[in-house]
């Protein structure tokens, strides 16, 4: 499709907006299914229960591990040596095959989480991932330019904190492990959990101590 | 495993039109290798129905934000990690 079909006025670039694209996506992913269970290759039964998994996880799982791992150093230790081992440890599934490893944010290194090619995310542990995250902007200047999108978020970091960008193009799943912000000594596990915020497991955010009440 | 924890590793620039996971903008380009992961099957071929095998070794590669991007704004030091599988690195100097 090129430009030339546009039938609205206006000069910006970007990719042709097509209403179909959903509902055509949606018709071959269960033209696929149905090719795939009459051959054989899956069954109903195990995609239902897949399906039952991606959308049981949500970010408070995540943040579990996090508040745990800040107040834990032994289980932070854990969490940073085998993420995987650790979250069972803490009865959560981080899912079937790929690897999950968390990288530690310290008061010199921040990391964000990108995958260029897709939207590999670690869904086991934080849920589906937000649709910006799997937009094109943010896949291409996640890599290239991590601090002017990191501002855009609105996160300011200081002048000595290198920025670490993690493309996670493969097998291995990446959850951030935040700093843990000032002001939070004397919370609980689960006071921590409701400061822990999804965007803060991916790196786009920092998490606050919670306003004095 | 052929790669050492903090090698110095250059991602092949071979052309390769089908499905795989070596993203174009470190191809050609020098890192270091900062974390060893286990083998997996390679999703190359499993792509088209294989069964991925022989699995590959996976690496995390670390990457110089400057070398990679010209205009790139940042301090020194910043950096970008990539996994890469092994059959896509090659020693470097």
């Amino acid at each position: 499709m090129s430009h030339d079909h546009h039938d609205h006025d206006h000069d910006h670039p970007h990719a042709p907006i097509g209403n179909d694209g959903e509902p055509e996506a949606a018709a071959r992913a269960r033209a696929l299914e149905e090719l795939l269970v009459e051959k054989g290759v899956i069954d109903r039964e195990s995609v239902r229960r897949r399906i039952d998994w991606l959308v049981s996880a949500s970010p408070a799982d995540g943040a579990r591990l996090v508040a745990r791992a800040w107040l834990d150093p032994a289980f932070k230790a854990r969490l940073l040596e085998d993420a995987r081992a650790a979250a069972l440890e803490a009865g959560l599934d981080a899912g079937p095959s790929p690897d999950v490893v968390a990288l530690e944010n310290t008061e010199t290194v921040h990391h964000l989480v990108v995958c260029t090619l897709c939207s590999c995310y670690p869904r086991g542990l934080l849920g589906p991932p937000p649709d910006w995250y799997k937009s094109l902007p943010y896949r291409s200047r996640a890599v290239s330019d991590p601090r002017g999108v990191l501002a855009e978020f609105g996160v300011e970091l200081d002048e000595g904190v290198e920025v670490r960008v993690v493309d996670s193009t493969a097998e291995v799943r990446y959850l951030v492990l935040p700093l843990r912000p000032a002001g939070t000594d004397g919370l609980g596990e689960d006071e921590l959990v409701e400061i822990v915020t999804r965007d803060s497991m991916i790196g786009v955010a920092q998490p606050r101590a919670p306003e004095p009440a | 495993m052929r790669f050492e924890p903090g090698q110095r590793v250059r991602v092949a620039t071979r052309p390769h039109p089908g499905h795989h996971r070596t993203p174009g903008y470190v191809k050609g380009r020098t890192g270091r290798v900062e974390r060893v992961h286990a083998e997996y099957t390679n999703p190359e071929t499993r792509a088209y129905g294989a069964d991925g095998l022989p699995a590959q070794r996976l690496y995390l590669v670390g990457f110089d934000q400057h070398e990679l991007w010209p205009e790139y704004r940042g301090r020194p030091g910043d950096r970008l990690l990539v996994d890469v599988f092994e059959h896509w690195l090659e020693e470097a100097k």
